[in-house]
């Protein structure tokens, strides 16, 4: 994650000083002043809640410190890989993320390669500025908007399809599970399209012009040079954001699903943060819901490196 | 190249990028113009149906109902202060350990960065964090929206590559003149970050502004400590689930008084509101910004 940045114009000695340890601390001292007291804060909120885990191997009381409890050993994950519901919520999870994945991936990078070949700079930025507004409000205001607009009362799709003579009667979207993963996927689409082209824009606008030009030379059409100079030059961009969400795989978050879902469709809603969240908080069963937090953890971390492999086998160079 | 020399693939293409165009903005505009169009109209008339973008018997009845409603304002004051407050703090810690993480003679700095860079890779979880907050008394505490979100890796980052780019002749000249280092990140290079610190500002107050689940995780039985979207969030899924009105009385009165849909649609615009208004004067530090953050990263 080390930024590759060079330094200003003019490149200056720095400051090698001589001293021992204690010196050069002391010299330092507004730098620790600084920085110290968030150091603590990190360890305090990142790090502590490590040990946490060690909830996920014993039968948590409330009540005693985390060394007075009984240990259990395995217990709480041979129960969770005994409960069928876990399955279910693992489908729901890795069916949402993939497809999340796809679309996410692809409709931004469609929707950058359309605004690449815009000309009109007003129209443009417009179409910019609008694209962008959705990223900006909460997941709470789209839910709202997003059960508005498929309400069988007045619902813009259903009075659209029912326009359209596609449908004869409003469909109920909100109450039918099968339609629960694309109702998430499509809402996604429409919040961050937008703002997820930004970075394929700004990789766009890094290619060489004179790459169009020998192109333009060479005879090649619109869709040649896309084909041929835009996608392989923003390939390097779309690997890097691959790799990284495909670590995320797993963790989705459930604010989408606890926002959309409701109890009609939670066969198809129940993801694995909320079953955490529900099982471990709501039910009070800590323990088991901290089994559940370390396999998404430790399922992530697999796919990160599994996902950097390849890349690294591919391209020789490596991403973490 | 004018229209008429153009071939024809390349007309038909220009037609369909254009209508693609077109047809985006549509899709993303829609639903925010009929929920204000629903907000701005007569309740009962709301329910015959056929409001599209304009109120047909406009009104400004729905927005004095909720107004009136305690809850609501409550979450707005919250709302406010923790994103005004939030952003502040997290604008300054951020450029703080940023500026300190730039300093490459500093003793720490290997050590202090890759502390901060593991937390990106992984978390406690749920709920080993719901127990740190119970146990540090963060439960049922305005404290609870400031504290645990002080500061975030992210930004830090995306202020230190900003901070790598700026001339280093500029701290030397303020270092021999007998400024300390924190004299030299107060008053040279804060200044300095200004675009970047915009950003990351954006970043924070939206943030805040749209946050929930904290709310409901660790404040729902506190009502005095009630944000917006938590408000907002109780309305919605009492449409759903209509058990949850009961429970709720004042809400209910007003739900009977007016159409929960006309109620709904304009707590939503109240939501939305502030930040459709602040974004676009933003828009050119964001993207900028963006780039910065993970282009390079």
């Amino acid at each position: 994650m080390e930024p590759l940045t060079t330094r200003g114009a003019l490149p200056m000695e720095k400051p090698r000083r001589s001293g021992g340890f204690w010196q050069t601390m002391g010299r330092q001292k507004y730098l620790y002043f600084m920085s110290v007291p968030f150091v603590i804060w990190l360890i305090v909120f990142s790090y502590v809640p490590i040990w946490g885990w060690l909830m996920a191997f014993q039968k948590f009381r409330p009540g005693r410190s985390i060394f007075e409890q009984n240990w259990v050993g395995l217990a709480n994950f041979a129960e969770l890989f005994a409960d069928e519901r876990f399955y279910l919520v693992l489908r729901n999870t890795l069916a949402m993320s993939v497809m999340g994945l796809v679309v996410g991936f692809t409709v931004p990078i469609i929707f950058a390669l359309l605004m690449n070949e815009l000309k009109g700079q007003f129209f443009k930025r417009s179409v910019q500025t609008i694209s962008y507004l959705p990223h900006f409000v909460s997941w709470v205001v789209v839910a709202g908007l997003v059960t508005k607009m498929l309400s069988t009362e007045g619902g813009a799709v259903n009075s659209l399809l029912l326009s359209l003579g596609v449908i004869d009667a409003p469909v109920q979207f909100m109450a039918k599970g099968e339609w629960f993963w694309s109702i998430v996927t499509a809402s996604d689409m429409w919040k961050e399209t937008g703002w997820n082209s930004i970075i394929y824009l700004a990789a766009m606008a890094g290619i060489d012009p004179e790459l169009y030009e020998a192109a333009t030379v060479d005879g090649a059409g619109r869709f040649r040079k896309i084909w041929h100079i835009t996608l392989p030059g923003i390939r390097p961009t779309f690997m890097v954001l691959l790799i990284l969400s495909i670590g995320h795989l797993v963790s989705i978050g459930f604010e989408k699903q606890f926002l959309l879902g409701n109890p009609l469709v939670i066969d198809y809603s129940e993801v694995v943060d909320l079953y955490a969240l529900n099982y471990g908080i709501g039910l009070s069963r800590y323990s088991y819901g901290t089994a559940i937090g370390i396999f998404n953890s430790v399922v992530s971390i697999v796919l990160v490196l599994t996902a950097n492999g390849i890349y690294k086998r591919l391209t020789k160079e490596s991403i973490i | 190249m004018t229209w008429a020399r153009k071939s024809l693939s390349d007309r038909l293409f220009d037609l369909v990028l254009y209508a693609a165009m077109i047809f985006t903005v549509v899709v993303t505009l829609y639903p925010f113009l009929n929920v204000l169009a629903i907000s701005l109209n007569d309740s009962t008339d709301t329910v015959r149906g056929g409001i599209h973008i304009w109120p047909r018997e406009f009104t400004l009845k729905n927005y004095e109902t909720i107004f009136q409603y305690s809850g609501l304002m409550t979450g707005f004051r919250n709302s406010v202060i923790r994103t005004l407050a939030g952003t502040l703090i997290g604008v300054i810690s951020a450029s703080m350990v940023a500026y300190v993480l730039s300093r490459e003679e500093f003793q720490a700095r290997r050590l202090f960065s890759m502390l901060f860079a593991l937390t990106m890779y992984f978390s406690g979880g749920l709920i080993p964090v719901y127990m740190l907050m119970r146990d540090l008394s963060l439960l049922n505490s305005f404290w609870v929206y400031l504290i645990p979100g002080l500061l975030s890796v992210w930004n830090v980052f995306i202020i230190r590559s900003y901070i790598n780019g700026l001339p280093y002749a500029l701290q030397e000249s303020a270092k021999i003149d007998g400024a300390n280092d924190f004299t030299i990140y107060w008053r040279v290079v804060l200044p300095l970050c200004q675009p970047v610190l915009a950003t990351v500002a954006l970043f924070i107050a939206v943030g805040q502004w749209n946050s929930w689940f904290d709310t409901y995780l660790y404040n729902s039985s506190n009502e005095s400590l009630t944000t917006l979207q938590y408000e907002l969030m109780k309305v919605l899924q009492s449409t759903q689930n209509n058990a949850d009105a009961a429970r709720n009385p004042n809400m209910a009165q007003n739900i009977a008084a007016v159409s929960p849909e006309s109620i709904r649609m304009a707590i939503t615009i109240v939501v939305t509101l502030p930040i459709l208004l602040v974004y676009p004067f933003l828009q050119k530090y964001f993207v900028k910004g963006m780039t910065l953050g993970a282009v390079k990263s």
